[in-house]
């Protein structure tokens, strides 16, 4: 019966501070029990949707039941949540044994039994004897195991915790998650797990909440995360994979890398463009070139100690990462192979740029802070609200932000076999989305030109 | 040769710095009544600044003194300590603008502040006295004491007072059992400050003490002085403060240079765990 309740009910919360939206309309349930792990890169909002469970922050909208109570305004320290910080925030001031016994000390609990529950909570995090020591000499495990047994203590409904394992050396980290998992299964009770590790979430969690940008991408199992990512962020952030721009012919053929390949995938229309995932395993190498698919030369070839991990170079310029048991060397002509169901079509987020902006005169528009230059404009009066297009591939990057019209900072890298996909922020915060076969870095700043023959100019619809 | 010179140059500073207290302390183991006469040793000016040897306004000045110190330092640490917690909650931007605003009392020359708060108590019609000393000197300790409060709780992890909460404790009992132990080292070394700076003030009390005759030490030496002569006992009592001012400052720095080092430790220790 419980097994099937939610035990925290996250409705349409949003966050945004004064510069900011934090979190953007974020919705989710965590099942009575589960190790729920929400996972995304720096800065994706998932730490302050812990918070807002915590109760360490107020949301601007939006409602929390924790237990199917209404907790949205409910301060932290009435809530039946505990949780453990990424820098332990033990109390300094206190020995382990006072620290653990800090919450049943509060709630007036005797004095036995708390001594009963503490030995008990050290015993589970395997720090037995250390209720006497000062918490400043414990190495930074030790640390993180007293604050986990301080929060466990108080047998909360929910547990959640941020990064625990972020400030540990690698071999810790291991360590850790087998016994975090372990005691999610002694305990029983509901973990919420937030970290930007995505092969700690694959290793502990039950589901897996995929963040990007305030917004949730993808909520499933680790399993359904890897196989079928929803759209081209989650398939780059989860695992390695390949990701190309491919076009949906029609139900079961899609066609990429200049040719069509059956897949299993159906109800995208016809002549759709999609991305399609293949992951690297998920390619067939062999040296028959004949009996292959397709051909291409390998250009490089690592061990990366139970498989190759090689880069292979197709006839039509492709460039597709291979994971295979066997090594080719570099320079031999191979043939590969994907299985229909190996192929994974996502629905493109979009198609072309489209900004918000103002037709400054016949030949200019404002858009991205700065007024371009474009093609003449008819049939819409000067200083009119508009919308404005332009291809991903219309847009010219040039390496000192002063040359450009405008200007913005690279956040986002996607390969795409052939060429790389960018998300440019500017510096009014809107996003810039630029096909190039140029190589550029993660944080680059640069110039954004645009071809004033490019640039489509349509009259705002308002909704 | 060029050492030669360094030193005699730092001897020379020292004996410029330091000749004036020490001409006093060691004029007060005579007994003449103008300052400069060497009459042979005696300690007779300490028997007799304990044995009601001088005048009740002296008496009454000492008490008026630590009595002032006593009460501005407490409200001041108090006042000081809560302002650092809500400044050190402030956004990065908003923090650095009070922090300014906390600088300029310190900067500001004490004759100022204190001419300032004489035309307020003025305007404001409130009759100066204990009072309104009491508040000056308030006014212009909090300050330091946020000084010193502030260095704790930055260094502080700011997760603890959001464990405490998480942990069933009201954001009464989290300040209590978690921020004040940590900036508690803070707060003392701010009392001190405080206290001596109180003690030692003169231009702010000369502006607010009223007309009632309320007087401080520095006040009454001042106008001992003017009148002809300083009252030889006040050698006696200048050297007692002077000591006990030197006692409070090496205990405040030493607590300082303790909490650097522990810091330091700390900090190493981190790091030898993160490269194990």
């Amino acid at each position: 019966m419980t097994k099937t309740n939610h035990i925290i009910e996250i409705c349409n919360i949003t966050k945004s501070f004064p510069d900011k939206v934090v979190l953007d309309d974020v919705s989710l349930n965590v099942k009575q029990g589960e190790f729920l792990t929400i996972l995304g890169p720096s800065g994706c909002g998932k730490t302050t949707l812990l918070r807002l469970i915590a109760g360490f922050n107020s949301a601007s909208s939006g409602k929390i039941l924790i237990d199917g109570k209404d907790m949205t305004s409910v301060p932290p320290h009435q809530r039946p949540v505990n949780t453990v910080f990424q820098r332990y925030a033990l109390f300094p001031n206190y020995n382990v044994y006072d620290n653990i016994a800090f919450g049943l000390n509060l709630k007036k609990v005797d004095k036995k039994e708390i001594e009963v529950r503490v030995k008990r909570a050290l015993k589970m995090v395997g720090m037995t004897d250390y209720e006497h020591r000062d918490v400043q000499s414990l190495s930074g495990g030790q640390q993180q195991r007293v604050a986990i047994a301080r929060a466990i203590v108080n047998r909360p409904q929910v547990l959640l915790l941020d990064e625990p394992l972020a400030a540990l050396d690698l071999k810790m980290r291991k360590d850790m998650q087998m016994e975090l998992k372990e005691m999610h299964r002694t305990l029983g009770i509901t973990f919420v797990y937030v970290t930007h590790d995505q092969e700690e979430a694959l290793t502990l969690s039950d589901t897996i909440v995929v963040m990007n940008e305030g917004v949730i991408q993808q909520v499933g199992t680790p399993t359904d995360i890897y196989n079928e990512p929803c759209n081209a962020f989650v398939a780059d952030f989860i695992g390695e994979s390949n990701i190309l721009n491919a076009t949906m012919i029609r139900d079961g053929v899609v066609e990429f890398m200049g040719r069509e390949f059956e897949c299993v995938d159906t109800g995208f229309g016809e002549n759709q463009p999609v991305d399609v995932v293949v992951r690297p395993e998920d390619v067939y190498i062999i040296r028959n070139t004949e009996a292959a698919m397709f051909r291409g030369v390998v250009r490089s070839c690592t061990f990366k100690g139970v498989h190759y991990e090689m880069f292979v170079e197709t006839l039509d310029g492709y460039e597709i990462q291979i994971q295979d048991y066997n090594c080719f060397e570099p320079g031999t002509e191979v043939g590969m192979m994907i299985k229909p169901a190996d192929i994974h079509v996502m629905r493109k987020e979009r198609t072309e740029n489209r900004v918000e902006g103002k037709l400054v005169d016949a030949t200019h528009v404002e858009i991205l802070g700065e007024t371009f230059e474009c093609a003449p404009v008819e049939d819409i009066e000067s200083g009119a609200e508009v919308d404005v297009c332009f291809g991903f591939s219309d847009v010219e990057l040039t390496d000192d932000p002063d040359d450009g019209i405008s200007w913005g900072t690279i956040r986002f890298i996607l390969y795409k076999g052939d060429r790389y996909h960018l998300t440019i922020r500017t510096d009014d915060d809107e996003d810039v989305f630029v096909d190039t076969r140029d190589v550029w870095e993660d944080l680059d700043e640069v110039g954004i030109k645009i071809a004033p023959s490019a640039l489509r100019v349509v009259r705002r619809n308002n909704q | 040769m060029k050492k030669f010179f360094s030193t005699s140059y730092l001897v020379l500073l020292l004996v410029m710095l330091y000749a004036p207290i020490i001409i006093i302390a060691i004029f007060s183991f005579t007994e003449s009544k103008v300052l400069g006469n060497w009459t042979g040793f005696s300690a007779e000016l300490y028997t007799s600044l304990f044995s009601g040897g001088v005048s009740d306004r002296l008496i009454d000045a000492i008490k008026n003194t630590f009595l002032i110190a006593f009460v501005a330092a407490t409200v001041s640490t108090l006042l000081g300590s809560v302002a650092a917690i809500g400044i050190n909650d402030l956004r990065y931007r908003k923090r650095r603008v009070v922090n300014f605003v906390n600088n300029i009392p310190i900067l500001n020359p004490d004759i100022i502040t204190g001419i300032s708060l004489f035309l307020l108590f003025v305007s404001l019609g409130i009759t100066q006295g204990h009072a309104t000393v009491i508040l000056a000197h308030i006014a212009f300790c909090t300050p330091y004491v946020v000084l010193s409060v502030m260095p704790r709780l930055v260094q502080m992890n700011p997760n603890i007072y959001e464990a405490a909460l998480d942990l069933g404790a009201t954001p009464m009992q989290a300040m209590r059992r978690v921020i004040l132990p940590e900036i508690r080292p803070g707060m003392i070394s701010g009392f001190i400050l405080a206290f001596t700076l109180s003690i030692d003030d003169f231009a702010v009390t000369i502006f607010t003490n009223g007309t009632d005759g309320l007087e401080t030490l520095s006040t009454f030496i001042y106008a001992d002085a003017r009148k002809g002569g300083l009252t030889p006992e006040l050698r006696a009592l200048s050297t007692i403060i002077l000591v006990v001012v030197l006692l409070l400052l090496v205990v405040v720095n030493y607590r300082a240079a303790r909490q650097a080092k522990r810091a330091e430790e700390q900090a190493k220790q981190i790091k030898n765990y993160s490269r194990r």
